[in-house]
């Protein structure tokens, strides 16, 4: 068997019909979307809006309203840091989540630094928030909730609809970031009460490099201040020459993705329940981190006790996934995300997450099931602690003699 | 980060796997790291009448480097004395396994687990000797 790519979530490959529309655009049609007073501009101009509409249709939004980013990193800083300064006269509180990505997290905490308020909420143990939680965090002087939309590491989808209905009945602008859910669930930025929205190309099979920004533009109208200055491009809210032939690819890859979310988010969590059955048919002390009922399609993380991570990812390293062990992060510490959950080090250092795709086949999840099994028994066979717990030794009673 | 060949060999064949009876007056046993670290090598060593390490074992859970360090080091004591066995630097388990400045630390906790179980033996004849004494004196 050929490699086998189970990180979808870290990122994708770029979809050859999505390749194909961008093409021109690095050849013949090579102009700035921006230069107005010709035939080369106006070509430009058009496959953007076309994008625009693209992205647009995915979210039911208006593709007035959809700003061009380098990113979703990007769009949750511009959307974050722009509506923290522009309503800062209304007030200077956030609240936000402990188990978001950096790019919320980071941000989030530099407006502390200047000044800003910031609930980080913790999440129940499979990763949700609740609404009472919301709720209660809420102040007179809050502006913006940031919840993402689903989180990258265990695939848990937070209540957005009540959360969106609660912000818009206390007047609160709700920014989701939505890298990992759009284009593989359904979001309806109108139904759902969302104000702000962040995405990017490369988790959707489209190229790096570029993304998209939601900003609401009627009930109500949401200002920002722009973090990037120079030319007022994307309506003063992204000033900078469009990446046309990322963009082209950008709505393409969403065009594709709304068109086969139905059949394509069925085919996929058919796969990977059936990673699960056969892991869990075949393993014992195993256990699944995150919501099984409010879980991306494609998103599956397992503990696996008593063998660790990195480790792990070594004995079928011709399969990619990643891990939330503290061996594979250059800082060494594990994963904050299943700490937010609550997970124990031993279990965030014991975690695996496969995130399947597009192109992602039966074949290669049974054959994914065989290796994973046989790597975890050689290293259980290797391990002191599965060794000890087979003694019946209580590992949560040893004193470990840490250095 | 890719692996380095010798890491991967350490892993695929590891070395000496297994376990010995802690219980034995011969036996010395170093447990060292904590699953919270994502770390925890059990190394155990055998020795003769002539303190002499006739046999080493040993079980890690952690990453690839972890596991090689460990295995590695089982490796180096067999046939050595206590003494020539308490000189393992793991700077020569950082050479020989080629280990990138991040993983270093996997080394350092080899080292620690083979000091612990040559100290755990060292202790247990410390014990017997008072006992076999006294054994002689009565028998």
């Amino acid at each position: 068997m050929k490699s086998v790519y189970l990180d979808n979530n870290a990122t994708t490959p770029v979809d050859p019909r999505v390749l194909d529309a961008m093409l021109p655009y690095f050849r013949e049609n090579f102009g700035n979307a921006a230069s107005r007073n010709h035939r080369f501009g106006w070509v430009a101009e058009e496959a953007v809006d076309k994008a625009r509409e693209q992205v647009a249709k995915v979210i039911n939004a208006s593709s007035k309203e959809i700003i061009w980013t380098s990113g979703s990193t990007e769009g949750n800083n511009t959307a974050i840091l722009g509506v923290a300064r522009m309503y800062a006269d209304k007030g200077k509180h956030i609240i936000t989540c402990r188990i978001e990505h950096k790019a919320v997290i980071d941000p989030c905490k530099f407006l502390e630094s200047q000044g800003y308020e910031v609930t980080w909420l913790d999440p129940d143990p499979t990763g949700r928030v609740s609404i009472d939680q919301v709720k209660q965090s809420m102040r007179d002087d809050t502006i913006l909730v940031s919840l993402m939309f689903a989180n990258n590491e265990v695939g848990t989808i937070h209540p957005i609809p009540e959360i969106g209905a609660l912000c818009k009945a206390r007047d609160v602008i709700f920014h989701t970031d939505a890298t990992q859910a759009f284009g593989k669930v359904p979001i309806d930025v109108e139904a759902m009460g969302i104000d702000l929205l962040s995405m990017s190309a490369h988790k959707i099979y489209g190229p790096k490099g570029v993304g998209a920004l939601y900003v609401r533009r009627k009930k109500p109208r949401v200002r920002l201040q722009p973090i990037i200055h120079g030319g007022g491009h994307e309506r003063g809210m992204r000033s900078g020459t469009l990446n046309v032939p990322g963009i082209v690819g950008c709505g393409a890859a969403a065009e594709v993705a709304l068109d086969d979310m139905p059949t394509e988010s069925v085919r996929i969590a058919g796969l990977r329940d059936r990673l699960w059955a056969g892991l869990s048919e075949h393993l014992t002390e195993i256990s699944r981190n995150g919501n099984p009922q409010h879980c991306l399609p494609n998103t599956l993380n397992v503990s696996f006790l008593y063998v660790e991570g990195e480790s792990l990812m070594m004995g079928f390293s011709d399969i990619a996934v990643s891990s939330g062990s503290a061996c594979t992060s250059a800082s060494l510490e594990p994963s904050y995300v299943l700490k937010g959950l609550g997970l124990g080090d031993d279990l965030a250092h014991s975690s695996i997450r496969f995130s399947l795709g597009r192109f992602t086949t039966k074949e290669e999840v049974d054959y994914t099931i065989k290796e994973v099994v046989k790597a975890v028994n050689h290293l259980r066979n290797m391990s002191p602690l599965y060794e000890m717990a087979q003694e019946g030794i209580d590992l949560s009673k040893v004193v470990w003699a840490h250095h | 980060m890719a692996y380095s060949d010798k890491v991967v060999d350490h892993y695929q064949n590891p070395r000496n796997v297994g376990s010995m009876d802690a219980g034995l007056k011969n036996v010395g046993t170093g447990i060292v790291g904590a699953p919270e670290c994502g770390d925890v090598m059990k190394l155990q060593i055998k020795v003769d009448e002539n303190d002499r390490i006739v046999d080493a074992k040993f079980k890690t859970f952690g990453c690839g480097s972890a596991i090689a360090s460990s295995s590695l080091a089982t490796e180096w004591v067999k046939g050595r004395t206590l003494d020539e066995a308490m000189q393992l630097k793991n700077t020569e388990i950082v050479t020989e396994l080629a280990l990138p400045p991040v993983k270093i630390h996997c080394s350092v906790l080899a080292e620690d687990a083979v000091r612990a179980a040559i100290a755990d033996v060292k202790k247990k004849k410390a014990q017997t000797q008072p006992a076999a004494a006294a054994a002689g004196a009565k028998g």
